[in-house]
């Protein structure tokens, strides 16, 4: 019992009593530098960071209660609204997990497509990373060059979808529908075009020696410290862990994909920032396989009693109709039982814990958001360094409030 | 998924270091959970970090069972090992007289945020915990949230003036 309680790392009182000129600064909820509403309690000793306390909880919507009001199909449009610069990631595991308690088999052709949309989507949100990140270290230029690319990103998705940030594209046991006519081609182009973009991104931002000084050094985090505050993802990564779930815990078919882990091991700002702009080329990469993989096929799994019926078949089956009325008006039973399922999304371990009673609604979801235990890390990174530096620390823990605060 | 024999074989370990940690297991799915007693739940955690290499809390989170069962809530661990990427759940059943476990922030400090989290929508104590205290909504606020008797909309609307 002791054995444990006796490991609590100190608590920084004592630095708060011996400092004679401190102050305490509050940043935030509306500091542009925040990436939403967080409120960081800084105190200073001049431009020393002493303390930092992350607050958190300005966007709390109570998503967790609202599932278990909902029907399984109607909770994959919330996921959407949790990270939002990462809606396809939320929507896969969500659905996995259901997934996996209904013991789902998921045909081959639903399963590559969910992996190009969830590598697009990671390319997207890193570009969101980037643009912001660098646009908080004052480089105006480069959040430009990056939306651009977004944009395009989203215009796909759009296609697909119906929906740029909200696509709630992945439905349990498949897809919504299937790829637009013509989707491959603009995918294609645009994987074209984003090399070069990449070319520029190396030049504005990665050769930049401003950029190099201002980011190498600082927000330093050990391999083990960065195991124990449970980071993930990049930020993880970048400590000098080889940790990716894609290839470690593999889902979807990750496996059979030919991509690399990106590591760095200095575990500063710098070794993060160069972790993600590596990912950008192996989600190239497998975007690229996942194209050349696409054969016709179903997109549904043979499920009818969970999967909607297409609109073709309920006008010409009896039971097509009454399956589809069946799913709409009650929705559908999953046995009781919990599961845990993770993926990797593009912040870090996106994680969903579903817990079933039996009927057609949830008895208790939870979302392990990478974003919420990454911001958890940022005192230790932060406490010590300048408060200028503090900005660049959370721009590359890449955090979505939406998902912290959920 | 991983192979299970090897996390049967060390919940067995367990219960041959001290009969009285683990109560139950269960196989469901691929996924191993062990029932641990309320009082040693910091102990077997800190005996898989060390013995097991499971040195990364994935994720922790509570759930109600409702207010007419017993025992009511029940919090769940998940392990994972960065080594051998094995992933186990542990899970403490919790009366609502005695909703309070021992907090594992000594066996790694990412718990911090979760048992707060924990701690403000389910009123779950953690005993020992350095700074418990609400995470997600005001300090003043009402209630437990995600508690099964904790109507949708709140008991009232809640204001911030």
């Amino acid at each position: 019992m002791s054995v444990a309680v006796e490991n609590i790392p100190g608590q920084l009182d004592v630095l708060d009593q011996s400092l004679e000129s401190q102050m305490t600064l509050s940043m935030g909820p509306q500091h542009p530098s925040t990436h939403g509403v967080l409120r960081l309690e800084l105190k200073l000793d001049g431009e020393l960071v002493v303390k930092a306390i992350p607050d958190i909880g300005y966007l709390h919507t109570g998503m967790e209660k609202l599932f278990e009001y909902k029907k399984y199909q109607q909770g994959i449009v919330i996921t959407d609204r949790m990270d939002y610069l990462n809606p396809l990631g939320n929507n896969l595991v969500y659905v996995m997990a259901a997934e996996k308690l209904l013991g789902l088999e998921i045909p081959q052709r639903a399963q590559i497509i969910r992996v190009l949309m969830c590598e697009l989507q990671r390319i997207a949100s890193h570009m969101v990373w980037l643009g912001t990140s660098a646009l908080d270290l004052g480089a105006m230029s480069v959040f430009f060059f990056c939306f651009r690319q977004r944009e395009k990103i989203l215009n796909m998705i759009e296609s697909a979808s119906g929906g740029r940030m909200t696509p709630s594209y992945f439905r349990i046991g498949g897809l919504m529908m299937d790829l637009p006519a013509g989707f491959e081609n603009r995918c294609r182009q645009f994987l074209e075009g984003f090399i070069e973009a990449l070319d520029t991104f190396e030049t504005l931002v990665t050769g930049n020696t401003i950029w190099q000084s201002r980011t190498q050094g600082i927000g330093v985090i050990s391999r083990e410290d960065a195991i124990d505050w449970g980071l993930t993802g990049p930020c993880l990564r970048g400590s000098g862990v080889e940790l990716d779930l894609r290839r470690h815990n593999p889902y979807s078919g990750y496996e059979t994909y030919d991509f690399e882990i990106p590591v760095e091991n200095d575990g500063d700002v710098w070794s993060r920032f160069k972790v993600r702009m590596r990912e950008l080329y192996e989600s190239h990469k497998i975007v690229r396989q996942a194209l050349d993989r696409l054969t016709p096929g179903p997109i549904k799994a043979d499920a009818p009693k969970v999967v909607l019926p297409d609109r073709d078949d309920m006008r010409k089956h009896m039971d097509s109709l009454i399956h589809h009325f069946l799913i709409v008006a009650e929705g559908f039973s999953i046995p009781e039982g919990e599961v845990y399922h993770a993926v990797e999304g593009s912040k870090g371990e996106l994680g969903c814990y579903m817990k079933s009673n039996g009927g057609p609604k949830p008895d208790r979801v939870h979302f392990r958001g990478p974003s919420f235990i990454n911001l958890s890390a940022l005192p230790v990174m932060s406490e010590g360094e300048m408060i200028a530096d503090v900005v660049a620390i959370i721009g590359s823990l890449d955090i979505v409030l939406g998902e912290i605060d959920r | 998924m991983a192979d299970t024999a090897i996390l049967l074989e060390t919940i067995e370990r367990l219960k041959a270091e001290n009969p009285a940690w683990i109560t139950d297991f269960k196989d469901a799915r691929g996924e191993i959970t062990a029932m641990v007693s309320r009082e040693h739940i910091a102990d077997v955690c800190y005996f898989l970090k060390t013995n097991y290499g499971f040195d990364m809390l994935a994720d922790l989170c509570g759930a109600d069972n409702g207010p007419e069962e017993d025992p009511r809530f029940e919090v769940n661990y998940h392990l994972f090992s960065t080594k051998t990427f094995q992933r186990l759940r542990l899970k403490v059943s919790l009366s609502e007289d005695e909703a309070s476990v021992e907090s594992v922030v000594g066996v790694w400090r990412t718990a911090d945020w979760h048992e707060r989290e924990t701690f403000d929508l389910f009123g779950i104590n953690f005993d020992g915990h350095p700074d418990l205290r609400r995470i997600l909504l005001p300090s003043d606020f009402d209630g437990h949230a995600l508690r099964k008797d904790f109507p949708l909309r709140g008991y009232e609307p809640y204001s911030l003036s």
